[in-house]
């Protein structure tokens, strides 16, 4: 059978051998936790503790701050030591909440549990939004506010997204086939809140045994598990719809557009918690791999973990690491130490030898065209990047810059190892920061 | 044959007659002064004057009484030509020249990562605040360089920018290209600068740098008037910068440069024999 897919993509070394069939382990707690105050898209928490103060595991300890934000929560109990700035994974000092474990780890008071067929809709969004839930594929999109399409547009489909198509992740895989009942209980909820016509969980084919186990599980759910076709970036929103439903996002329009709603498997399983249990989101499944490690593994880390100690749990390093990225390969962050802490976003940590950074210079363009070819955006990496180089954003955009999503394929394919995706992205910010301003 | 002579030239002839009573009848009035204006500018379109290229400058000139005095790459001649055929009094400029204020090349600033991307400082600087521990210090990727229409910018083998005050007209083109704010205009006139532009505590830019100002003081008392301390930054005081020189000896990192005695190491400019007569001071 001709598996589902997108038009474009690529197939890097999916490399999940050294990890796939890790069972999940829980991370020790560390000593010390740093909590930045922003981990997802949007305006950062506004913290509402001070040093000195002891606070229960679960307690909130920074509020949202406008409807695009979300508040952070305390991951175990302990004392706050700090509320200053902090090295964050995106490569700056930012603001964060230190705290000192004190090793009970108990709970604070939790909201009540919520029953789906009692609780009102805006109910349940506002139990996601109090418990801090964001897109744990890695772009941290609060979730309630993809949850809360305007009238105008209509929702009938939900996605969810099990594809996990970057290489060497396999977090995703195993929260679908150790915790599936949390996810199909999530998938409940958001039933409810979008009364969408028709679910869909999509997997890529290279995991059989998460497709059989949700398969069976959702045999007499209203819910059909897709297997797609291994290819990266299968699991980005607008290719993800393609090849579940055939619809295509129109240029600069979201999902909601052509009425469906994606949600990361992660994610579903962390609003379950969040509306059934009452449990905010203070850790998150990720898999710790790369060369350069002793051994891989699939941990359940709590958020404000320092690297470090992810590093120590799973054997610490075989030598140095000589390239540090926290996500995956293609997406993923290059970090500059183990001194950050793990957040919201953290779906892996990979540790590289220095054999496998690239290094090569860049050439000229030898107009190949496989940069195009892999786009599965569908523009011309190759001349965005060029106008970019020059400055030339207005003529970026008219080539459709902002309809890149930054996958990578085409700096992946390119043989002349130009920046394509970094120059493409410089560009989309000089459109958008022009955007801003008139 | 003959048709078609006759044809085109036909159309020909109707055309020319058109354009001819086209040229008349919507011909644009230009004020003789723009144009006269506009022959005395450098020409360089660099867009020093605030204004989008030399003409526009020129016609700004004539319609907005735009001051006299914006053409930098022109200097002073060209200042008293426009006012000669404006007919106002030429207002003197003080000439400005572009410095770096950074001496920390990769041998002597850390990294705080090996940037491998695209060779660009803003696209670099977008990473992470730049590969470049100390935040304000030159990246030495050269976009400043790229800028420059007058060629008077060169980057050092160990990746600094050095600016030429010879070529350097004052346009101010890298000051806008540059994302950490390192180029800073100066009055032509003064040539002992303080090659730092970190705020950061003297233990704090020790760590990163061997040539960073620590903010130390030494300047300043060496050479009371002449130095000025902020955030941990010395400056010279231009109006006073005649009585800079004896702090450049006692500066413990070696940060104040007289750019009259030489350019920062690695750079091919070669410096004015000695210290020019200040005559644009006055
Ligand atoms: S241009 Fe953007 S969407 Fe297309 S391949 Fe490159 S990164 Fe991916
Ligand atoms: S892949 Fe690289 S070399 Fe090929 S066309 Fe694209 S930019 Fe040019
Ligand atoms: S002065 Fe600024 S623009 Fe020029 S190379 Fe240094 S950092 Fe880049
Ligand atoms: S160095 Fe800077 S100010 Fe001087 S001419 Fe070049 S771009 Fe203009």
């Amino acid at each position: 059978m001709q598996l589902k897919t997108f038009p474009g993509g690529l197939h890097p070394p999916d490399n999940k051998q050294w990890s796939a069939h890790k069972p999940i382990e829980d991370c020790p707690l560390p000593e010390e936790l740093v909590v930045p105050l922003g981990q997802h898209i949007g305006a950062p928490a506004v913290p509402c503790v001070a040093v000195g103060d002891l606070v229960k595991r679960g307690q909130v300890i920074g509020e949202a701050k406008g409807f695009v934000s979300v508040p952070v929560h305390a991951p175990t109990s302990g004392e706050v030591i700090a509320v200053e700035d902090r090295p964050h994974p995106m490569g700056r000092d930012l603001p964060a909440v230190v705290i000192r474990a004190d090793g009970e780890d108990a709970w604070g008071d939790l909201l009540a549990p919520l029953d789906i067929a009692i609780a009102g809709i805006d109910e349940l969004r506002q139990r996601i939004l109090s418990c801090g839930i964001v897109g744990m594929g890695g772009a941290t999109f609060p979730a309630h506010v993809k949850l809360s399409p305007p009238d105008e547009k209509p929702i009938d489909t939900l996605i969810l997204n099990g594809v996990e198509c970057e290489p060497f992740l396999t977090a995703d895989h195993r929260l679908m086939l150790e915790e599936s009942d949390r996810i199909l209980s999530g998938i409940a909820v958001l039933q409810k809140i979008l009364g969408v016509r028709q679910t869909f969980i999509g997997i890529e084919a290279n995991k059989p045994d998460a497709i059989e186990r949700l398969s069976r599980a959702c045999a007499d759910l209203p819910v059909e598990v897709i297997p797609l076709e291994v290819k990266y970036p299968q699991g980005a929103e607008k290719q993800l719809i393609l090849a579940c439903v055939g619809r295509e996002v129109p240029s600069g329009g979201l999902p909601m557009d052509v009425g469906v709603v994606v949600q990361n498997v992660g994610t579903c399983a962390a609003i379950a918690d969040a509306v059934l249990r009452g449990i905010p989101l203070i850790e998150r499944i990720a898999t710790i791999s790369g060369p350069a490690l002793v051994e891989a593994k699939n941990l359940r880390v709590r958020i404000g973990t320092p690297l470090r100690k992810l590093v120590e749990v799973c054997g610490g390093t075989r030598v140095e690491p000589a390239k540090i990225i926290m996500g995956g390969p293609m997406m993923g962050m290059t970090q500059l130490s183990l001194e950050v802490p793990a957040i919201r976003g953290t779906s892996g940590l990979l540790l590289f030898t220095a054999d496998q950074v690239s290094t090569r210079p860049e050439g000229p363009c030898i107009r190949c065209g496989r940069c195009v070819r892999a786009c599965p955006a569908h523009i011309l990496p190759t001349t965005i990047a060029a106008y970019a180089r020059l400055d030339l954003f207005e003529e970026a955009e008219a080539y459709n810059a902002l309809d890149c999503i930054e996958c990578g394929c085409c700096t992946y394919s390119c043989p002349a190892a130009l920046p394509l995706v970094q120059s493409i992205r410089y560009a989309k910010n000089a459109i958008l920061a022009k955007r801003r301003k008139v | 044959m003959i048709a078609a002579v006759i044809s085109l030239g036909g159309i020909g002839l109707a055309a020319a007659v058109a354009l001819g009573v086209a040229a008349k009848k919507f011909a644009v009035e230009v004020d003789p002064r723009e144009a006269a204006i506009l022959e005395v500018l450098s020409g360089a379109n660099c867009g020093a004057c605030g204004l989008p290229g030399c003409s526009a400058y020129a016609k700004a000139v004539v319609e907005e009484g735009v001051p006299a005095n914006l053409c930098s790459p022109g200097g002073q001649a060209t200042i008293e030509a426009i006012a000669a055929i404006m007919g106002v009094a030429a207002e003197a400029m003080v000439p400005q020249v572009a410095v770096v204020r950074c001496q920390g090349d990769n041998r002597k600033a850390k990294n705080k990562f090996h940037y491998l991307g695209l060779q660009d400082c803003n696209a670099a600087q977008r990473i992470a605040d730049g590969p470049k521990t100390c935040p304000g210090g030159c990246l030495g990727l050269g976009s400043c360089e790229r800028v420059c229409p007058f060629g008077a910018i060169e980057m050092t083998a160990d990746g600094i920018a050095v600016i030429s005050r010879d070529k350097c007209t004052g346009c101010k083109k890298c000051v806008a290209a540059c994302p950490r704010n390192v180029i800073a205009m100066t009055p032509r006139p003064a040539t002992v600068h303080v090659l730092c532009n970190s705020h950061d505590k003297g233990a704090v830019v020790r760590k990163y740098c061997e040539v960073g100002c620590i903010g130390c003081q030494i300047c300043k008392k060496t050479a009371p008037g002449a130095y000025l301390i902020e955030d941990f930054l010395a400056r010279v005081v231009y109006e006073q910068e005649q009585d800079a020189a004896p702090g450049i000896e006692k500066c413990p990192t070696k940060c104040i440069r007289d750019f009259a005695l030489g350019y920062p190491e690695g750079s091919s400019f070669k410096a004015a024999e000695s210290r020019p007569e200040p005559e644009h001071a006055a």
